[in-house]
């Protein structure tokens, strides 16, 4: 083992434990807003952990959507939450013998995919590492790009119709909610 | 691809030194001799009265809400960018003023409805 793969073993398992420990933070806390904030750990470590599994692009969708725009959301949400001085319980486990089975059915699955799944890619990353850096796969975004507007040109317009309904969606809803309140 | 990220958590690590230092340097050489104001919360001056939650407009949300869409085709907008060049011109153009079109129009009615200004604005649909 040289020097670059220790690194490279060390960079992951900072972020591998920055999850967990910052999920368990979200989990465990008793204050709402710790636990908002401690998301926005765990999904920054996720997205350096999808740079550990080559996907550059998601990397950074992870970072743009999900740390800064979907946790600012959760954040208003958490602000908006009417009385929320008595909000404390965070996680108050209201039907344990419902929530048990259930955890335990998502816990089974995401074993069956970690065990399923072939794992060779970032394992020919690491081989890499200490010999030949040019020969290490390239940019995911490129080739996602040449799919978006070659062979999956039309999805891409009908995201845009999805974001559309969604915008439309979100503004119904909050205008209907902000009348209602007057 | 791994070097341009290491970049990145070079960044990021300076980023963290950087808070780090500032905060432990200002907490050695910093005299400490709290009082009843030093202790209170920073509010400009002004003493702090009631509680820090306050329940926030509903506006935000909506804003919040509105962004993330737009983020999200900021984001499917880097492919496009990255592969313009070899494309040929006026297809890659029109198939993305397209995609940016359709919301562009979803931008415009929520604009013209009112959903983007505060709460004034409500009050006159009401009428």
């Amino acid at each position: 083992m040289n020097i670059s793969e220790i690194i490279y073993h060390l960079i992951f398992y900072v972020f591998a434990m920055l999850v967990i420990g910052s999920a368990l933070v979200v989990a465990f806390s008793r204050n709402i807003l710790y636990s908002a904030f401690a998301l926005l750990l765990t999904l920054f470590g996720v997205a350096g952990l999808y740079v550990f599994l080559q996907a550059d692009f998601l990397a950074a969708a992870q970072v743009l959507i999900y740390v800064g725009g979907i946790l600012v959301l959760i954040l208003f949400g958490v602000m908006l939450t009417h009385q929320i001085s008595n909000v404390n319980l965070s996680n108050p486990a209201v039907k344990p013998w419902l929530a048990g089975p259930l955890v335990l059915i998502i816990l089974a699955g995401l074993i069956w995919i970690i065990v399923k799944t072939d794992w060779s890619g970032p394992k020919i990353w690491l081989d890499l590492i200490g010999s030949e850096l040019k020969i290490l796969p390239g940019p995911t975004t490129q080739q996602i790009g040449q799919a978006i507007m070659g062979k999956y040109l039309l999805p891409f317009e009908v995201v845009s119709v999805l974001l559309l309904a969604a915008l439309l969606g979100a503004a119904y809803l909050a205008r209907s909610r902000g009348k209602s309140n007057q | 691809m791994l070097f341009d990220f290491a970049n990145v958590l070079v960044f990021i690590l300076i980023g963290l030194l950087f808070v780090f230092f500032t905060l432990v340097f200002s907490w050695m050489v910093r005299p400490h001799k709290p009082d009843k104001d030093k202790a209170s919360t920073y509010e400009c001056g002004e003493r702090p009265f009631g509680s820090a939650w306050v329940q926030f407009n509903i506006r935000f949300y909506v804003i919040a809400l509105i962004f993330i869409i737009f983020d999200v085709e900021v984001l499917l907008l880097f492919p496009w960018a990255v592969v313009f060049q070899t494309l040929p011109r006026g297809v890659a153009l029109v198939e993305v003023l397209i995609f940016i079109g359709l919301l562009l129009i979803g931008l415009a009615y929520l604009w013209k409805q009112g959903d983007l200004e505060w709460v004034k604005t409500i009050k006159k649909d009401d009428e």
